[in-house]
């Protein structure tokens, strides 16, 4: 049985290496901010209320391309909604935790934090303290991302465009799947969702990002009904 | 306005990363959906990174030889066999960055 520090730990540690992507990416929405013109608190003060990379720069070129504040909420909405995905998994290592406890740790879940605890979760199911795992990662990724986007919006348009820092973030996910690809269940399902993605990229509210996970799990019930 | 609406896509947001964890009983999913649930990660984050490599910055389809499909590839190989997190990143980084600035 591991200590809530050791899993605690644990957790900090498995998303360290993600700051390779999580650093230059909060840069860069920090600096983008800046570029389209909002004032750097209000660009701050998303780190913090909304806490989410990529709704983040949406909301903000919304709005600063003339969007109603309606579409722009929206969005976030559309964009973050994958969450539910998480937290249905998560739940399952979380239940035992007081209603109080459930309600704080579900702040800090963000993309990378429910990929790796959920990893460890898998393969520690017996642990007593699992969800120290989920504040190590997910405290990690909160911090780095206040000081990243901070870091960006004081170096403003110093942050070289042409470096395109911004692939950073599907290599950081490619990290996260691909050992999966070893399994052709898993591989159908990832094409599935990636095919998914470009087809409805232009669908309203940037819902591709919430329909095609949806496809790409009715693929994965067919093909669990079909491996039976 | 704005501060209110970044206030509400915060609760919203909120809403998305509490509702599951803390408003709904784990028991009303059958044992069906959790084995489909055990996808979710396989089910998502492609969605992520084949617009961040095949989509531009001005929701276009990229050309066949961008950079950034030599670095995609690069990233899959190193991380498939080192399976190390940094390695991928790195790996791909630096093979788009190749191509951007020396070719």
């Amino acid at each position: 049985m591991l200590s809530k520090k050791q899993i605690f730990n644990k957790g900090i540690l498995a998303v360290a290496p993600h700051m390779f992507s999580v650093i230059p990416f909060g840069i860069v929405c920090g600096a983008i901010g800046i570029e389209l013109g909002f004032s750097p608190i209000l660009v701050y003060a998303m780190s913090i209320i909304i806490f989410g990379g990529a709704s983040q720069i949406v909301f903000l070129q919304l709005l600063s391309g003339g969007a109603s504040a309606l579409i722009a909420v929206t969005s976030v909405g559309v964009i973050n909604s994958r969450h539910l995905l998480y937290g249905a998994v998560l739940s399952e290592y979380l239940e035992k935790l007081s209603f109080i406890k459930k309600l704080l740790i579900s702040y800090l879940v963000v993309d990378q934090g429910f990929a790796e605890s959920n990893k460890f979760f898998q393969k520690n199911k017996n642990e007593t303290h699992l969800h120290y795992h989920l504040l190590g990662s997910g405290g990690t990724l909160w911090v780095c991302w206040q000081i990243s986007t901070l870091a960006g919006i004081i170096l403003g348009s110093f942050v070289p465009e042409e470096l395109g820092l911004k692939f950073a973030v599907p290599l950081t996910f490619i990290a996260i799947v691909v050992q999966d690809i070893k399994k052709l269940d898993h591989v159908i399902v990832m094409i599935t969702c990636g095919l998914s993605s470009l087809l409805f990229f232009d669908a309203p509210f940037k819902s591709y990002i919430i329909i095609s996970p949806i496809i790409a799990l009715f693929v994965a019930a067919l093909v669990l009904r079909l491996k039976k | 306005m704005t501060w209110l609406s970044i206030i509400i896509a915060g609760i919203i947001t909120y809403f998305m990363r509490m509702t599951m964890v803390a408003l709904v009983d784990r028991d009303l999913l059958g044992e069906k959906v959790k084995a489909v649930l055990a996808y979710v990660p396989s089910a998502v984050f492609p969605a992520i990174i084949f617009p961040g490599i095949f989509i531009n910055d001005y929701g276009t389809f990229i050309e066949m030889n961008d950079p950034k499909i030599f670095g995609a590839i690069i990233a899959i190989l190193v991380g498939y066999f080192s399976r190390n997190v940094i390695a991928t990143i790195i790996s791909g980084l630096f093979s788009y960055w190749i191509i951007i600035f020396l070719l």
